[in-house]
């Protein structure tokens, strides 16, 4: 029972009557007891997973409080590190060996593993950091793993965050419920009319050698940020429909002008796990801070950098493993590294540059900074396409065949152009205007009849030129496979 | 105030939503009316006294109005094509609800199918499932026949929704539409006499078929099944059932089945007319009385099966002769008149 699927819209229906008509109490075992039905309905595998997860977690957090509370400051850090090196290395070394199997044997990853690890990770790295007491009931912290709308693709969610709404009481609120499954509407909309509408043009464009990267690229860019966007939009707003709001995981990335921006605002929760769990333990640990004084006296400014850079490389790398163990992901996280430290080290000489020239400041500029890096991105991001690095960067070199017999090759009808266009066109004017005047949602809600209106047109939209039905294999979301 | 405006809100999206399911799905007026046959029947529900099930052998190897015009039978034909067993009873199923004819004549020649797998490839099964149960009223029978007519990996709650639902299913058919689907938006016109197909082109039978022997030869415990309960349904509503094989020459008839049913029949005490047997009796002309060399007849042959089977209906069924009532027989004037008119139409 995936997002997209009948069971799925009428289950969640009857879940939100049932939800606002029990005592607050309950709430919170109604939304475990759906998740449990959510993930067993998808493989009972999953189930023992995320319990061992949950266990792991849990355990390991009380174990944690435990040496926090009875012993000193050091002796508790002392011990605390051997739990968590027992906790971690469990969890992450389940998590690797599920990605080598899938990345190898192609045996499928029990669903939302990397999403769900690395919140139990980052709950139990909290609590050892002393900024989260942990829970002492486990089947609050399993809900806080398996929470059905988050489980299959994120938002990565903190514990801080989402425990004090995920446990508290709910009264039904009209306008809640309303905008929440308005953008559970919108998501459907960007996955079912734009995602997988694009998506055998991107498979065709994917076998043919001579079609070149340059059209792949830009096609599959805008499948996965509607696909990505569309799962994010149908998990938080399903979430908001339930009083809880989920962090958001993506800011308008496409205006993105240049890469470390970019980065900033896609698949944000991940960007902010890597920087919290990752990037600055790294970056202060003892041997990158000896390196720091050795590299200040040697090299001077650049010398500052150089740790920074090292801790980058790392966070990146496990960016790229996250996603997955083929060298692929690995090329991936670094060409990502690569970039963004040599736009940080040209930034001197774009600074200049920009105060050189004052046509820079024009809005034309910025329009083409953004094209810049949706293009440069959609490349680096193509590299996850291709069964090897090397294919890659042969067709990289490759000189574009775009003749007429491509176009026909992708297998899009003058009604799927048409429909893609205004889809890709509606999904950018949304974006905009979101960006220059905030929720669209919200500045509809005091005009009913327009709300009402445009919310039935995109459910006709959706139910017209949606891709499902007889035929359709049931497109999984993309980051599924994560 | 609130729950009214919410209410309206929903009737609108509702209305809207009927409407446009109602532009989507196929008309099935103009290319393969055979998709309208089911739903055709439920305007003529209540004067019948004998209901033909069955396939194509059925909807287009008997007239109807022959059979009112000889020997004043009210007959309606459940039919469509490739009709298998299972939706023939769901069809009788709820046939039974609207009336209880006194005969029932079920073509055996669709116990070659024991399970929906054996129909045909998933694509080609669907399309023929649509043109059967898509115009099927909404029931419980009509929930059974699409159950029973897909395959256990084909079977689940959300395929059989786009049954109840045909816009799930044609959701993408707005691309498609043409005039005849704005034409027939609303209505639709009868594009058989009371479930009998006309064909009036003439294509003669020139080589006999030469069809491998079936894998197995005897039908499978489905098809039996289906039929064990035919008869019951039949005896608890106090109807006569007869099975009968029409008269085509594809598919072979092969002489294990006939034996089987020969058997069955026996056994339950069931009248059994083999009419491709009689062919020659009934005066089939396979140079002249069928459309596509053999397989149907055309309406010349359709009027000599009905001509025939009536005197076996009416004299060993008992089937009364109800020409005398005025308002039966004014229903079926119009019939003849368009009947003849079409006929006229092709020269016959």
């Amino acid at each position: 029972m995936g997002f997209v699927s009948y069971s799925f819209v009428l289950s969640v229906g009857i879940l939100l009557v049932v939800y606002y008509r029990i005592s607050g109490k309950w709430q919170w075992p109604i939304l475990l007891t759906a998740s449990i039905a959510f993930v067993t309905a998808e493989s009972g595998n999953t189930l023992a997973y995320l319990g061992g997860a949950a266990l792991c977690a849990w355990s390991g957090g009380r174990w944690l409080r435990r040496n926090q509370t009875r012993f000193d400051r050091t002796t508790a850090r002392r011990k605390n590190k051997v739990v968590l090196l027992l906790c971690l290395g469990t969890m992450l070394s389940v998590l690797c060996v599920c990605k080598v199997r899938f990345s190898f044997r192609n045996i499928l990853l029990p669903l939302g593993i990397s999403y769900y690890t690395f919140q139990a990770v980052g709950y139990l790295l909290d609590i050892h950091r002393g900024r989260e007491t942990g829970t002492s009931n486990p089947l609050k912290l399993f809900l806080f793993l398996s929470y059905f709308p988050q489980l299959v693709q994120g938002p990565i969610s903190r514990y801080s965050q989402l425990a004090p709404q995920l446990f508290a009481a709910h009264s039904y609120d009209p306008k809640q419920v309303s905008m929440g499954l308005q953008r559970l509407l919108w998501g459907y909309f960007k996955k079912l009319v734009i995602a997988d509408r694009i998506a055998p043009a991107v498979s065709a464009l994917r076998g043919n050698a001579d079609a070149g990267i340059w059209l792949l690229s830009l096609l599959y860019g805008v499948q996965i940020y509607a696909d990505f966007t569309g799962g994010m939009d149908i998990a938080i707003g399903l979430s908001q429909a339930f009083g809880i709001r989920l962090p958001e995981n993506f800011l308008h990335p496409f205006g993105s002008k240049n890469v470390a921006e970019y980065w900033r605002r896609w698949h944000v929760t991940l960007g902010q796990w890597m920087r919290d769990y990752v990037f600055y333990p790294v970056s202060v640990s003892a041997p990158l801070r000896a390196l720091n004084q050795q590299a200040r006296k040697k090299l001077g400014p650049l010398g500052k950098r150089i740790p920074v850079y090292l801790a980058s490389a790392v966070t990146w790398l496990c960016t790229g493993i996250w996603h997955g163990i083929t060298p692929n992901f690995l090329v991936w996280g670094m060409m990502n590294w690569g970039v963004i430290t040599i736009s940080q080290e040209l930034t001197p000489l774009y600074q200049r540059f920009h105060r050189r020239f004052s046509w820079t400041k024009q809005p034309w500029y910025g329009a083409w900074e953004a094209a810049r890096t949706f293009c440069l991105m959609n490349l680096i991001r193509a590299v996850d396409l291709f069964p090897n690095v090397g294919t890659y960067f042969r067709r990289l070199g490759t000189i574009p065949d775009l003749s007429t017999a491509v176009w026909k090759a992708l297998g899009l009808s003058g009604t799927d152009v048409g429909i893609l266009l205004a889809g890709i066109g509606l999904m950018t004017c949304v974006s905009i205007v979101q960006t220059k005047a905030g929720s669209l949602r919200e500045l509809m809600w005091d005009r009913p009849i327009l709300r009402y209106s445009l919310t039935f047109a995109l459910f006709l939209c959706v139910l017209l030129m949606g891709v499902y039905g007889v035929g359709y294999d049931q497109g999984n979301f993309i980051y599924n496979q994560f | 105030m609130k729950r009214i405006r919410l209410f309206l809100v929903f009737l609108t999206c509702g209305l809207i939503l009927w409407l446009l399911q109602l532009l989507l799905v196929p008309k099935y007026m103009t290319r393969t009316p055979e998709g309208a046959l089911t739903g055709e029947y439920y305007a003529e529900a209540g004067y019948q006294d004998v209901i033909f099930i069955g396939d194509c052998e059925v909807y287009e190897n008997f007239s109807p109005v022959t059979l009112w015009q000889e020997y004043g039978i009210s007959s309606y034909i459940r039919g469509s094509a490739q009709q298998t067993i299972w939706q023939s009873y769901y069809l009788l199923e709820e046939t039974f609800r609207y009336e209880t004819p006194k005969v029932v004549v079920f073509n055996v020649l669709a116990m070659q199918y024991d399970t929906p797998a054996d129909t045909g490839p998933g694509a080609r099964r669907e399309a023929y499932n649509r043109m059967t149960l898509d115009t099927m009223a909404w029931s419980l029978s009509k929930w059974r026949a699409i159950q029973a007519s897909m395959t256990q990996e084909e079977c689940n709650w959300q395929a059989e929704l786009t049954y109840l639902f045909p816009i799930l299913r044609y959701h993408e058919r707005w691309n498609q539409l043409t005039r005849e689907d704005f034409t027939y938006w609303f209505h639709r016109d009868q594009v058989s006499y009371n479930g009998y197909l006309m064909q009036t082109g003439i294509k003669p039978y020139t080589e006999e078929y030469l069809e491998p022997p079936p894998v197995n030869e005897n039908f499978g415990p489905n098809s039996w099944m289906y039929l064990e309960k035919m008869v019951q349904l039949c005896e608890e509503k106090g109807s006569r059932l007869v099975l009968m094989k029409a008269p085509s020459l594809s598919p072979i008839w092969w002489d294990a089945w006939e034996a089987q049913i020969q058997s069955f029949a026996q056994s339950h005490d069931l009248l059994y007319v083999n009419l491709l047997e009689a062919a020659e009796e009934i005066g089939i002309d396979w140079s002249r009385d069928t459309y596509d060399a053999g397989l149907h007849l055309n309406v010349l042959g359709a009027e000599k099966t009905a001509a025939w089977f009536g005197e076996i209906l009416s004299r060993d069924c008992g089937v009364p002769d109800r020409r005398n009532e005025e308002a039966l027989a004014l229903r079926w004037a119009e019939k003849i008149e368009r009947y003849e008119q079409q006929k006229k139409e092709a020269g016959l």
